[in-house]
């Protein structure tokens, strides 16, 4: 792989310790993925802020590299364990706040923008069209790639990082226009009504796509809301890190081959949709996974206005979103209702098995799958059902 | 034997080869304390990695494992080298970071369980 002087200076060690591991990672990763050099970013976000997900093996890491690390581009955080701030009335034990707030700080000092939020283009945090970028949290990359039109890979906690303190990533995969041809052809004969249908069908197709890029046809229109839930579905069933949407996704017009293609029709979304579904009563109701925008605030207020929730009821976003919910009257309405908002965090990256919750509501498809894998029970409603059911006898 | 591989983080080391045929998730598989492969199903399972050349194709599951492979070494645990047919970015990341020799591009199945292994760059010798 080529690299220029100051990339080699770099490696040598000569710009120290933390930029010398993060260039020895990228020339890594360069080699294994056949780059011819790497390019430059212009802006990373990090997986791996969870204390939950790191553990001490993690904390060490970060600590290490926030002795002489320091990020050259725009960096902004995934969500962490628990909220900054209100993590005591959250429920979280001590120690875990600890530990979180530790890594929080190695991550300050490495220069990173403590957003704490899965939706880094709704928080300030917006690429451009044809920008590379290096970012992980799945959901997020598939938004950048397939919406804005961004170049990312998916990448790992530690590749992110070293693209931050670099300021550069290795070109392969997502960078080059070759790569982002679609490789399997979707035909959507259902009718997706609500950004839960787009979940629904996200999840199905992710399994089917594994790392490959679908190119769905038949999609009328879609909001923000319906493709950041298509997003966050594909990359939790399968690998996938981009998509087109015929007529709409700003490259689905480059040329491409005949694609072999599935269908997704009213009997995938209705069995998909049951397969995410456990049984039992929910206890913890959650929405927010990917984080909430602000037209979704705007529905829970609607909804949820002059009601009181009877059960935990989690509303997910980042501060920015919530910022914007205050100035709009929307945040105030919320809160009034009895409703959380769960800043910095959500469900996923939460303990929450170990606050003592056994099944939990959500309209989300990605977090019933690794709300699952916790080891938690969980139920798949729309939105509007998620409100019925946090305001059930209240 | 001598193979020619390629170094993905370099250094030297020698070591008894343990040796998966399988690929290895450090995730979950792994017990980041003991060194103890705790994976179901797999062929290792109940053995340690402390002190051995891990010769298996390539890394699976979650990007978490980089950390795992830094605990390990942390904790005095970790294998001496890793040899991979074809490395990936968790195991790559996980050397490199962990400072643990790693060469891959080589014929794993040429390396028998248990034969001391050296490695040297982007040399196994066996």
């Amino acid at each position: 792989m080529h690299l220029t002087r100051e990339e080699e200076a770099m490696l040598a060690g000569e710009q120290g310790h933390a930029t010398q591991k993060a260039m020895q990672i990228l020339v890594a990763l360069g080699k294994i993925y056949d780059a011819e050099r790497l390019v430059r970013v212009s802006s990373v976000q990090v997986s791996g802020v969870s204390y939950k997900n790191l553990g001490d093996a993690g904390l060490e890491f970060l600590s290490e590299l926030a002795r002489d690390g320091k990020a050259r581009v725009r960096t902004t955080l995934n969500p962490a364990g628990m909220s900054l701030t209100d993590w005591e009335a959250q429920g979280i034990e001590s120690g875990f706040a600890e530990k979180q707030l530790k890594v929080i700080d190695a991550y300050a000092r490495l220069g990173a923008e403590i957003t704490c939020t899965c939706t880094p283009y709704l928080a300030g945090n917006e690429p451009a069209f044809g920008q590379h970028i290096a970012w992980g949290e799945s959901s997020a990359v598939v938004y950048a790639n397939s919406v804005i039109g961004a170049r990312t890979n998916r990448e790992g906690g530690p590749s992110a990082l070293a693209a931050s303190l670099t300021g550069r990533t290795p070109l392969y995969g997502l960078h080059l226009p070759e790569k982002r041809v679609p490789t399997i052809g979707v035909n959507v004969e259902a009718h997706l009504r609500l950004p839960e249908d787009f979940s629904v069908m996200g999840y199905y197709v992710g399994r089917a796509a594994k790392d490959g890029i679908p190119y769905f046809r038949g999609i009328g229109r879609a909001s923000l809301e319906d493709l950041k839930t298509l997003s966050a579905a594909l990359a939790s069933s399968g690998g996938v890190a981009m998509f087109h949407i015929d007529g709409m996704t700003p490259e689905a017009g480059m040329p491409h081959g005949n694609l072999e293609a599935l269908t997704f029709g009213r009997r995938e979304l209705s069995e998909t949709d049951s397969m995410l579904s456990d049984e039992g009563e929910p206890d913890f109701i959650s929405v927010g996974c990917p984080h909430c925008s602000l037209t979704e605030l705007a529905t829970l207020a609607r909804l949820l206005g002059g009601r009181r929730v009877s059960r935990e009821f989690w509303v997910c976003c980042s501060r920015e979103v919530k910022r914007q919910g205050d100035e709009a009257g929307y945040s105030r309405v919320i809160e009034e209702s009895g409703a959380k908002f769960a800043l910095d965090t959500c469900m996923v990256v939460a303990p929450i098995e170990e606050l003592g919750y056994k099944v939990v509501a959500t309209n989300s498809a990605k977090a019933c799958h690794y709300l699952r894998n916790a080891g938690l029970r969980v139920r798949f409603i729309p939105l509007e059902e998620c409100v019925e059911e946090a305001t059930k006898g209240g | 034997m001598k193979l020619k591989g390629r170094a993905i983080f370099e250094g030297k080391a020698e070591g008894r080869a343990l040796v998966s045929s399988s690929p290895v998730s450090f995730y979950g598989g792994v017990n980041p304390d003991t060194g103890e492969i705790v994976e179901r199903g797999s062929e290792l399972a109940g053995q340690s990695v402390k002190g051995r050349v891990l010769v298996f194709p390539h890394g699976k599951g979650s990007t978490v494992g980089s950390y795992v492979l830094y605990r390990l070494a942390k904790n005095g645990v970790a294998p001496c080298a890793i040899v991979n047919a074809k490395c990936e970015t968790i195991v790559a990341v996980g050397a490199i970071i962990s400072e643990i020799p790693c060469v891959d591009m080589v014929d794993v199945s040429k390396i028998k369980p248990d034969a001391p292994v050296r490695v040297d760059g982007a040399t196994v010798e066996f």
